[in-house]
């Protein structure tokens, strides 16, 4: 099966995030960026496993700056076989779904797997653009899959539940923690990962989407209030009285 | 012009989330100077009621019940063509936001996904801001495009009446055949769905395992609250993996949410920090979560809770 996985790179969560003096950019100066999550941990893994059960290959799929290779080559560390990246500044989610769509289009992969979403933004919005522009079905939040020739069969979270469902291939998939198992690259994994390729594609014109106006921090938690607690009483009065959510 | 909401069912009736979409979309089309339709797809039963809260028009479309995101998306975007649709409007769900994405990409259109605020007309076209970074900022997105897209934040937007149940008109669209066929539908009977729930009792490590949860299933059960846990906890199986929150977790915005034994890493904070307000119960007085609380309780967890709970309940019983 020729597989790809869409990955994106975020700000670690313990990052410290601060904007440029007006508010208008988010500054990245010293900011570590990771490999977002959901892409490695579920997305990446899920693939490499169906891989190795029904052989193909998977090919990593990044569109972004020459920076960003670092996360490009953990990927092909851990077991991509090897990778695209399309060079441009990710604009918006609008803008990098048509740069995979375009380049996707006509290489006949039989599974896409994406993240459920990248944790920066918390989006969810780059796989389900990228299904209506292929025209694919889309099955987003899987957290358990298994595949039969070319019928897959797909457990997905809904809210406060799961559904099962099948599917033929092609398909978009996302992917939610429960896929697969986080693995840790090699260091054989890491030396291949050196000599493995990544084409760079240029990026093609496309629409931007939301446009973004600035940040704002949100308003600072006053200090918290300590209640005895020998005094539950107290704390009810002041949930019902004072913060009146009771 | 018009503000298009899909209000969504599960196992045919609406759901919660749907009518604080219409609350949403009828605030927005009030901004926008226009009005509120509201589509439903399949059986939907309490769509009428949708009237109540905003919406002008509520129309159905007759097709099935089991959620494939490429029909849908067909359907909705015939729609929002027919309705002269501006803004069209999801629930923040595993749903809507499958369906946002491709409605943005079919109309090459705007979209902010998980938006708290209401729009507001500016710069031509709509500002709209969210939560980003894990809940440690905001940002504001200009919405220029002549079709825009939207996925609202859950609990965020009350559902307040303003109006009148309306008669559920049918109109008809292509629902073409999907290629997913769905097979089950399992959900918690009979409970609130976590990210729906307005009061959350959460607890984590601090439990020592999973046979002494019935304390805090117990304080869940007076207070009516959904409960939840950390990360490690589901982990190891001491609760359902759907129970919990956090970065790789659910993200949930109660009005109340109760951490009992959590310690506040930050990867916790970053699905629970929107909470409106948040009680923390912990024997450590130095546990970092004391600090996105509001009000806290240093104690032992196994002492506090029942003394929480008695209390509770003879406020229940009073009020
Ligand atoms: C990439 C990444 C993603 C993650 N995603 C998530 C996520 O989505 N959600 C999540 O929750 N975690 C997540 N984590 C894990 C997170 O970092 C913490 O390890 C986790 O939240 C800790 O869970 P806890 O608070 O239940 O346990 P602990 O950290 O062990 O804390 C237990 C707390 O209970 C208190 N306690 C103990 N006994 C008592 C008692 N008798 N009475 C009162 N208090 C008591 C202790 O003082 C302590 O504060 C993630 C980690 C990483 C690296
Ligand atoms: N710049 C990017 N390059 C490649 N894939 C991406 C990029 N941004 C997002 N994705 C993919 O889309 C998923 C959802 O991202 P988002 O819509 O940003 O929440 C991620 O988990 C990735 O799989």
């Amino acid at each position: 099966m020729k597989l790809l996985v869409c990955v994106s790179q975020t700000p670690d969560t313990t990052a410290k995030i601060k904007f440029t003096a007006d508010n208008s950019q988010f500054d990245k100066n010293g900011v570590q960026f990771i490999m977002n999550p959901y892409d490695e941990w579920y997305a990446l893994v899920r693939a490499l496993e169906l891989k190795e059960q029904v052989g193909g290959t998977v090919t990593l799929l990044h569109v972004g700056p020459k920076e960003n290779e670092a996360v490009i080559r953990k990927g092909l560390a851990i077991g991509a076989d090897n990778a695209i990246r399309i060079d441009a500044e990710a604009k918006s989610s609008l803008f990098v779904a048509k740069q995979i769509a375009e380049y996707a289009k006509t290489e006949g992969f039989d599974l896409l797997f994406f993240g459920k979403e990248t944790i920066d933004y918390n989006g969810s919005e780059v796989p389900a653009m990228v299904s209506e522009y292929l025209d694919l079905p889309f099955v987003s939040y899987g957290i358990e899959m298994s595949v039969e020739g070319t019928t897959a069969t797909v457990q997905r979270d809904i809210e406060g539940g799961k559904e099962v469902l099948t599917v033929d291939t092609p398909f978009v998939l996302s992917c939610a923690k429960g896929m697969a198992e986080q693995r840790i690259p090699n260091m054989r994994g890491i030396m291949m990962a050196k000599r493995k390729p990544i084409k760079v594609v240029p990026a093609v014109e496309a629409a931007v989407g939301a446009e973004l106006v600035g940040y704002a921090y949100p308003p600072e938690k006053g200090d918290v209030k300590l209640i005895d607690a020998d005094n539950m009483d107290e704390l009810v009065q002041l949930l019902h009285n004072e913060a009146k959510v009771i | 012009m018009a503000v298009l909401v899909f209000a969504e069912s599960l196992t045919g009736s609406i759901k919660k989330i749907a009518q604080e979409a219409v609350a949403y979309g009828y605030q927005a089309a009030q901004a926008m100077g226009t009005e509120c339709i509201a589509l439903t797809i399949g059986q939907a039963d309490g769509a009428g009621d949708l009237g109540l809260y905003g919406a002008a028009k509520v129309y159905n479309v007759d097709a099935s019940n089991d959620f494939d995101a490429q029909v849908y998306a067909s359907i909705l975007g015939q729609a929002a063509n027919k309705f002269g649709a501006d803004l069209i409007v999801f629930a923040h769900s595993s749903s809507g936001k499958s369906l946002a994405g491709r409605l943005a990409a079919r109309f090459d259109a705007a979209l902010v996904t998980a938006a708290t605020s209401i729009p507001t007309v500016a710069d031509g076209g709509l500002h709209i801001s969210k939560g980003v970074f894990s809940g440690k900022a905001f940002a504001t997105y200009a919405l220029k495009t002549d079709k825009k897209v939207v996925t609202i934040a859950g609990n965020t937007f009350r559902p307040t009446e303003v109006g009148a149940a309306v008669a559920i008109e049918s109109v008809s669209l292509d629902a073409a055949t999907g290629r997913i066929k769905v097979k089950e539908v399992n959900t918690v009977t009979g409970a609130v769905p976590l990210p729906e729930a307005e009061l959350v009792v959460s607890a984590g490590r601090g439990m020592k395992g999973p046979e002494n949860w019935g304390i805090i299933e117990e304080l869940a059960g007076t207070l009516g609250a959904a409960t939840a846990c950390s990360r490690p906890v589901a982990d190891v199986h001491w609760r359902p993996h759907h129970e919990h929150v956090g970065q790789t977790g659910v993200a949930i915005r109660p009005t109340l949410y109760f951490a009992i034994g959590i310690s506040g890493a930050i990867q916790h904070l970053a699905g629970v920090n929107q909470s409106k307000v948040i009680v923390v119960i912990n024997k450590d007085p130095e546990a970092p979560f004391f600090k996105a609380a509001d009000y806290g309780v240093v104690g032992d967890l196994f002492d506090v809770v029942p003394k929480l709970n008695a209390a509770l309940a003879k406020f229940k019983a009073n009020n």
